[in-house]
């Protein structure tokens, strides 16, 4: 294995075109290093992308924030402004691992791993988040739901990497939020985790986005659990049809974190938990 | 697979060592700097024995490659002690019998050190999730967070 360190996202592009072998992108390395560790498989080259200026910073734009895809969850979690738009995406980050892993792990790293459990990429998701990607003669904007095609594998080309996160601009009375269910108190993976994003006129939600980890291949974007509560001030009967709706949208398999009865089943409660979360988050009562 | 040469700065020291690109920093720390205060435990993240600071951040040395360490700044459990003098924690581990075998205590005490120094009052609470990252497998833990409380009095006293 060859080990390089650009430390511009061009060059990064340049070494894993060029590359005639297999090339890995190391961001935290919270993953790939036990892969490594474990034998699993080891690229001809490995390009660590923690040197790129770019890919180290959290900005706050005109049309939000764009999150450099080498920003550490403990790094998120620092940022107030970050924290007070989006609470959601913030928690959801920093659920995973323990503060040893907190200091290397990436939200991008999160999502290209491709887990169906990711606990970041349900609230990215849910929060309609984007990422730019970077190939060797364009960029585009994917958005977060489009990247992951399957358990391990992603939409992206082998020379393509993902330099950014964006996230949009939050109207005022805005709220999101991300509960996971676990067997433990910490230190975990999800068994069932649900995102929920959305915007309040007059105590009336007004758009609203969800999303479901661990209960399909790949982390779900559900339209029908959304309009289950818009036009709605969240009332009992629309936290039954969001319950209803989330349960329906869940294909998960049977494993020992939990059996796909029981996956089904939590996705409902956990949902209106959220709901519930997200809503006051905005300013609802 | 040919060696790279990292120049990195431990404990305070400049330090060099040659290793191949997929070498872990716990492995070069261990086999290439002497360090064998850092310890292997599960070597997948999951244990914390192998805790280290890397530019002041908490983090799993088996998580991250001896070549990223170029041009970094890292803290081991050799560089905990001032000389003789043994830190609060040290101190307090041994008072409270914070360790039996002490396989994990090497990082617990660094991790401990990086919650002293951004949190100096933690709650019981607090401190059972900032080490939830280091398991113990002999002392059932409830020492471990005795020694930290105790050590977090000592530290806000001399402070004073």
């Amino acid at each position: 294995m060859r080990y390089e360190s650009p430390t511009s996202t061009r060059d990064a592009v340049a070494l894993l075109s060029k590359e005639k072998g297999s090339a890995h992108i190391l961001a935290g390395g919270t993953d790939l290093l036990v892969k490594l560790k474990l034998d699993l498989f080891e690229p001809d080259l490995m390009v660590d992308i923690k040197r790129i200026p770019a890919m180290n910073e959290i900005k706050k734009t005109a049309n939000g924030f764009k999150i450099g895809a080498a920003v550490s969850g403990a790094k998120l979690g620092e940022n107030k402004a970050l924290v007070k738009a989006w609470p959601g995406v913030v928690e959801a980050t920093n659920l995973i691992g323990s503060d040893q892993i907190q200091s290397r792990c990436t939200m991008v790293g999160n999502l290209c791993n491709a887990s169906p459990a990711a606990d970041s990429v349900p609230a990215l998701i849910a929060a309609g988040a984007k990422a730019i990607v970077v190939g060797k003669n364009k960029r585009r904007t994917v958005a977060v739901e489009d990247i992951v095609t399957g358990p391990g594998s992603t939409s992206l080309a082998s020379s393509e990497i993902i330099e950014a996160i964006t996230l949009p601009k939050r109207p005022p009375r805005s709220g999101d939020a991300y509960q996971r269910f676990i067997p433990r108190t910490e230190m975990d993976i999800a068994v069932v985790g649900v995102a929920i994003s959305l915007t309040l006129k007059r105590g009336v939600i007004k758009k609203a986005r969800v999303s479901l980890g661990a209960v399909a291949p790949t982390i779900l974007l559900v339209p029908k659990a959304a309009r289950a509560i818009i036009g709605t001030k969240l009332d009992d009967d629309a936290l039954e049809k969001l319950a209803s709706a989330c349960s329906a949208a869940c294909n998960p398999i049977d494993d020992k974190r939990g059996t796909v009865e029981y996956r089904t089943r939590i996705a409902g409660v956990l949902a209106k938990r959220v709901a519930r979360i997200a809503y006051t988050r905005a300013g609802g009562s | 697979m040919s060696s790279v040469l990292v120049s990195t700065k431990i404990n305070g020291d400049v330090v060099q060592f040659a290793c191949p690109p997929d070498e872990t920093l716990l492995d070069s720390l261990r086999n290439r700097a002497g360090l064998t205060g850092v310890k292997e435990g599960c070597g997948t993240g999951d244990c914390g024995a192998c805790s280290i600071t890397l530019d002041g951040q908490l983090v799993c040395s088996c998580l991250v490659l001896g070549v990223e360490a170029e041009g970094r700044d890292i803290t081991t459990i050799e560089g905990m002690a001032d000389g003789e003098k043994l830190h609060p924690l040290q101190t307090q581990f041994i008072e409270n019998g914070a360790l039996q075998c002490g396989i994990c205590t090497p990082g617990f005490l660094v991790a401990a050190k990086v919650l002293l120094e951004r949190n100096p009052k933690p709650t019981e609470s607090e401190i059972r999730y900032a080490l939830a990252g280091n398991l113990c497998r002999c002392t059932g833990y409830d020492k471990i967070v005795r020694a930290v409380q105790a050590a977090a009095k000592d530290m806000r006293k001399s402070r004073k």
